[in-house]
C-alpha cells in the first residue's frame, strides 16, 4: 500500500466520528521505482491532506517534504520529485494501520491492508 | 455467466485459492473480463486530457479489471472480500493498491476525493445474504451511501453487472437513486443472450458538461424497445432508467408521493439532461411510490 491510498482511507468502523488519519505501524517498507506523471500530481494536490502525509512519510522513514505545502510549489521539479517518491514509491509492506479513535488495528500483510470489519463494527 | 457462482457460496469461500488462480489463468475469462472494463472505463466518461486519474475498483478480484485501468494511464485503489483473488493480484504485481474488505460494509474512504469507480462482475454477489447478519438492502444502502460520499462531485461510477433477476436490477437501481446518484442503466446487446452486458452508470452530485450522460453504442435516441429484434445484434444498446420496473413490485409500496411530485421529478431529470418517458395521463397512475 502506498501513501496515496493511506492519504485517502479514512476508519468507517462504527461510532467513529474522525477516522482519519489511520496512524502507520511500519515493521516492513518497500521502496519502487516509478515513472513520475506531474499532471497527476498537480491534480491530486488539491486533494491530498499534507500534514497527515508528511506525517505518514516520516513514519515511513522518508522525512524530506516540507512541513507546509501550498500549490505555487507545484512549479518546483525539486518538489514534484519529493511528492511522487513520498506517494507513489514508498510501499507499507507490513505492518498496520490504527484506527486514531478506538486504536483498532487494521492489519497489514504482503502489502495488503486488511480492512474487513468485525459485525459490531459495522 | 452460464452459472451463477453467488449461489453457490459467499465469495471470500468460492473465491479461495484453487478457483482464483482458475480464474485468472482463464484466457477466455481476461477476455471477457478485459472487454467489460474497457467498456466501463468509456462509460466512465473521464476528460480526455490525459491527466491520470485517481479510481476505484470495488471487487477488483485478481486485478484483471484493474488493469485495464493502468493501460488507461490512471491510478487505482482496488476493494476485495477474497483474500485469494487479492493474493493472484499481488503475485501478478498490479500497479493499484489493493485492499482486503467487504463493500457491504461501506468504503474506508475520506469524502470527495475518487475521480470514478468501476465495478466488474461484483455488485449482485451483494444482493446475497451470505450470514445471519446480512440484510441485503442494508449492505447495498451502506455500500452506495459510502462510493457517493467519496466521490467527486460530477464523478460517475460504472458497474457491470449480472442481475439475477429484475427483482435484483430494481433493487440494486434503487439502493443508488436512495444514495443521491443520477442515472440509469445502459445495456449492449440487448437482443443476444449470449453477449448481452449490462452497464449501470451512475452520477454523483449535478452532472456538469464533462459528466453528462455519453451516447450509448448503437442507441438511436428513439425506440428502447426490448421486443424489437433487430438484425445488427451487434451494435444494439438500450437505455432505460429506473422507472422501467417490475409491475408487481410497483403496487406494493405504499408511501404514495403523488402525480405532482413525479411530474416535477421528472422535470428536474430532464433539466439535468437524463432522459425520462413523456408525461401522459399514465404517468404516476398507480405507482405512486416511485419516480
Ligand atoms: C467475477 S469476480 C470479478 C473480478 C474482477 N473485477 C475482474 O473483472 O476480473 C467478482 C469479484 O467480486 C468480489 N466480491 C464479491 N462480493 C464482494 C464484497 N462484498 N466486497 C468486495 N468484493 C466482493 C469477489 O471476491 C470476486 O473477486
Amino acid at each position: 500500500m502506498r501513501l496515496l491510498t493511506h492519504n485517502m482511507l479514512s476508519s468507517n468502523i462504527k461510532g467513529v466520528s474522525n477516522g482519519f488519519p489511520l496512524r502507520i505501524e511500519v515493521e516492513k517498507v518497500i521502496e519502487k521505482e516509478v515513472d513520475c506523471n506531474p499532471d497527476f500530481l498537480i491534480n491530486m494536490f488539491a486533494k491530498i491532506e499534507w500534514k497527515a502525509l508528511v506525517d505518514a512519510a516520516r513514519t515511513m522513514g522518508y522525512a524530506e517534504l516540507p512541513e507546509e505545502a501550498e500549490s505555487s510549489m507545484l512549479d518546483s521539479d525539486e518538489f514534484l520529485r519529493k511528492f511522487h517518491h513520498a506517494l507513489l514509491e514508498l510501499h507499507l509492506e507490513e505492518g498496520a494501520l490504527v484506527c486514531p479513535e478506538t486504536g483498532r488495528k487494521f492489519p497489514v500483510n504482503k502489502g495488503i491492508p486488511n480492512m474487513l470489519l468485525h459485525e459490531d463494527e459495522v | 455467466m452460464s452459472s451463477r457462482p453467488e449461489l453457490l457460496a459467499p465469495p471470500e469461500i468460492f473465491y479461495d485459492d484453487v478457483e482464483a488462480r482458475k480464474y485468472t489463468s482463464s484466457s477466455r475469462i481476461i477476455e471477457i473480463q478485459s472487454k467489460l472494463s474497457e467498456r466501463a472505463v468509456e462509460l466512465l466518461a473521464l476528460p480526455d486530457d490525459g491527466v491520470p486519474r485517481l479510481l476505484l475498483d470495488i471487487g477488483c478480484g485478481s486485478g484483471l479489471s484493474g488493469e485495464t485501468l493502468t493501460e488507461n494511464g490512471h491510478q487505482w485503489i482496488g476493494l476485495d472480500i477474497s483474500l485469494s483473488m487479492l493474493n493472484i493480484a499481488s503475485e501478478r504485481e498490479v500497479e493499484g493498491d489493493i485492499l482486503l474488505g467487504d463493500m457491504g460494509q461501506g468504503l474506508a474512504l475520506r469524502p470527495g476525493v475518487i475521480d470514478g469507480a468501476i465495478s466488474i462482475s461484483a455488485v449482485q454477489w451483494l444482493c446475497n445474504a451470505d450470514k445471519s447478519s446480512h440484510e441485503p438492502k442494508l449492505r447495498l444502502k451502506a455500500f452506495f451511501g459510502s462510493l457517493y460520499r467519496c466521490l467527486a462531485r460530477g464523478a460517475r461510477a460504472v458497474f457491470q453487472v449480472y442481475p439475477e433477476n429484475l427483482a435484483q436490477r430494481e433493487l440494486i437501481l434503487r439502493s443508488a437513486m436512495h444514495a443521491g446518484f443520477a442515472g440509469g442503466v445502459v445495456v449492449d446487446y440487448p437482443h443476444s443472450a449470449k453477449s448481452r452486458k449490462e452497464y449501470l452508470v451512475l452520477t454523483c452530485g449535478p452532472p456538469s458538461l464533462t459528466t453528462a450522460t455519453p451516447k450509448a453504442k448503437g442507441e438511436d435516441g428513439e425506440s428502447c424497445s426490448e421486443d424489437e429484434v433487430s438484425e445488427d445484434e451487434e451494435n444494439q444498446t438500450v437505455r432505460f432508467s429506473d422507472r422501467q420496473r417490475p409491475r408487481k413490485k410497483q403496487k406494493v409500496n405504499k408511501k404514495g408521493k403523488g402525480r405532482e411530485w413525479v411530474l416535477r421529478k421528472k422535470e428536474q431529470m430532464r433539466n439535468k439532461g437524463i432522459n425520462v418517458p413523456p408525461n401522459t395521463k399514465y404517468t404516476a397512475r398507480k405507482r405512486k411510490a416511485r419516480f
